[in-house]
């Protein structure tokens, strides 16, 4: 295993106008680290509207206009460039999108699963491999001519994972691929994933189902107000959730239907009211004097483990 | 109070598939039902049609016995799995919720919901919160019956945990019907009284 890519510091930040010409910038991702090798599936955990989807379109090249990117990304020992991603996005670099809202609503499946095609060489045998790929994901030939209203929100997904197939990718970006879905198709779509990853393809799994991420997943990186909280093995998430290090991630796992389903108070800071100290601070038990003044690093655990808390500091 | 659908079937134009097929189904204020099926086999469009979203179907929708009324308020709310779909973006929060009903300061705070929100568009807050605002829309006072249509699929589990506990509250306090729709087991099992399989329902042969 190597690594595919490696992303450090990255902050992804908006400027917005308030009023008139006045603008502001609101920060929605802060000091995100993350690295994937070759064959690995990592997850990042985190609740809807915490930034995480612009991780996927920061890598992709595909960020809006008034977002602004820093940081350094490096994919197979280069550094990801913007003419980079353009180049690698939808081949090497290929998206699973979150919403079927993704599907142009007046383009039968198939002609938008096979994309441009230069001849029709080319067209023959990019069909004949989205039938396969269709095949394999229990796509009757029936789909291939239906529009996306036709299809269920669960065919609707299998079609987006197909496409992000046909380009044969090294890293596959999956944006929320199973929620909606029913236990058979998640575990299917899973499956999908596992073999990916056999196939040496990197995934980066971006999602809130816990569940799905722990079956696959080697490590996850959970996500809180725009920071990696806490970067922890799959394995971690078992028993009384003992081996978990952050308070957070503490409580999500515990609010799981089959472990409690225990009640945490609170919400999540929204973007521009993000706290000077730590993001947890008021949600947090065990608070300390420091926390609403300072902002904690990523401390190294060991070789995977990371915590952004200042009980592990030193 | 009795929410019941007798013979529904159900298809979207005459020569596509038959999704619905004389599904009999009914739900009380007694206990939380609970409804599982696979992706496709039409939960979503029993919901519809059950809230009155979708109009041409054969079979009948009663509401105590009698039909439920085509215009003003609709006793039989439903809650989509993704509130950003149903506001309107150009709404501040307390006009999506003004428009339904006048909601009391202490809902608010049982909801999680803070003050400054209200004063948001709907595309400054997150999908958590936005599905706050969406159950709080529908639980107007005339509101008999509550579908959940996945109605936490797209949220964390922390968040899940607190609309569940709210809605479960009020449910309860107000003597409500409520229907719970999702692909997820183990909170059926936590929060329903009884679980239905739709495909048991459904007569159509696949």
């Amino acid at each position: 295993m190597s690594d595919l890519i490696n992303v450090s510091n990255i902050s992804i930040s908006f400027t917005q106008y308030v009023q008139g010409l006045n603008q502001r910038e609101l920060k929605v991702i802060t000091d995100l680290t993350l690295d994937i090798n070759e064959g690995e599936i990592v997850a990042v955990l985190g609740s809807s509207g915490s930034g995480k989807s612009l991780l996927a379109h920061a890598i992709l090249g595909i960020l809006p206009h008034n977002a602004n990117l820093s940081g350094n990304m490096v994919y197979k020992g280069d550094v990801l460039t913007e003419e980079l991603k353009k180049e690698l996005r939808g081949k090497e670099i290929a998206l699973i999108p979150q919403s079927v809202n993704f599907l142009d609503p007046l383009m039968k499946v198939s002609d938008q699963v096979i994309g441009e095609c230069a001849d029709e060489a080319e067209e023959k045998e990019k069909r004949a491999k989205q039938r396969a790929i269709f095949e394999k994901y229990g796509l009757s030939e029936e789909v291939d001519d239906m529009y996306p209203f036709q299809l269920s929100g669960g065919m609707a997904r299998r079609v987006l994972v197909s496409t992000a197939l046909l380009s044969n990718p090294k890293l596959v970006i999956a944006d929320e691929p199973t929620p909606g879905l029913d236990e058979k198709s998640v575990e299917e779509t899973l499956n999908h994933l596992r073999q990916m990853a056999a196939d040496n393809v990197g995934v980066l799994l971006i999602t809130h189902d816990i569940d799905a991420a722990l079956k696959v997943a080697n490590r996850i990186a959970i996500f809180y107000s725009g920071y990696v909280i806490e970067v922890a093995n799959a394995s971690d998430f078992s028993g009384e959730g003992e081996n978990l290090l952050h308070p957070y991630t503490k409580s999500l796992y515990k609010a799981l239907p089959h472990n409690g389903f225990e009640l945490t108070k609170g919400h999540q800071p929204l973007h521009g009211e993000i706290p000077v100290g730590c993001p947890y601070y008021e949600r947090c038990p065990h608070k300390l004097e420091n926390c609403d003044k300072e902002r904690p690093f990523l401390f190294p655990i060991d070789e995977n483990k990371r915590v952004r808390c200042f009980k592990y500091e030193g | 109070m009795e929410l019941t659908g007798r013979n529904i079937s159900f298809k979207y134009s005459s020569g596509s598939r038959q999704i619905l097929k004389d599904v009999d189904i009914t739900i009380d204020n007694k206990k939380i039902l609970g409804l599982f099926g696979d992706s496709g086999s039409g939960k979503s469009s029993l919901c519809k049609i059950l809230a009155g979203h979708i109009k041409r179907y054969e079979g009948e929708v009663k509401l105590d016995g009698n039909e439920i009324p085509k215009s003003g308020f609709n006793p039989v709310q439903l809650i989509y799995q993704h509130p950003e779909k149903v506001m309107n973006p150009k709404w501040k929060m307390h006009e999506v919720l003004e428009e339904s009903w006048d909601v009391p300061d202490s809902l608010l705070e049982d909801f999680g919901i803070q003050k400054s929100w209200l004063n948001r568009w709907p595309a400054e807050l997150s999908g958590g919160e936005l599905q706050r605002f969406s159950v709080l829309r529908s639980l107007n006072p005339n509101t008999k019956f509550l579908i959940a249509d996945e109605m936490t699929t797209m949220l964390d589990a922390i968040t899940q945990v607190q609309i569940f506990e709210s809605v479960l509250k009020i449910v309860k306090e107000r003597n409500m019907g409520l229907l719970v729709v999702s692909h997820d087991r183990d909170l059926m099992d936590i929060i329903c009284d009884e679980v239905i399989y739709l495909d048991d329902i459904n007569h159509v042969d696949i």
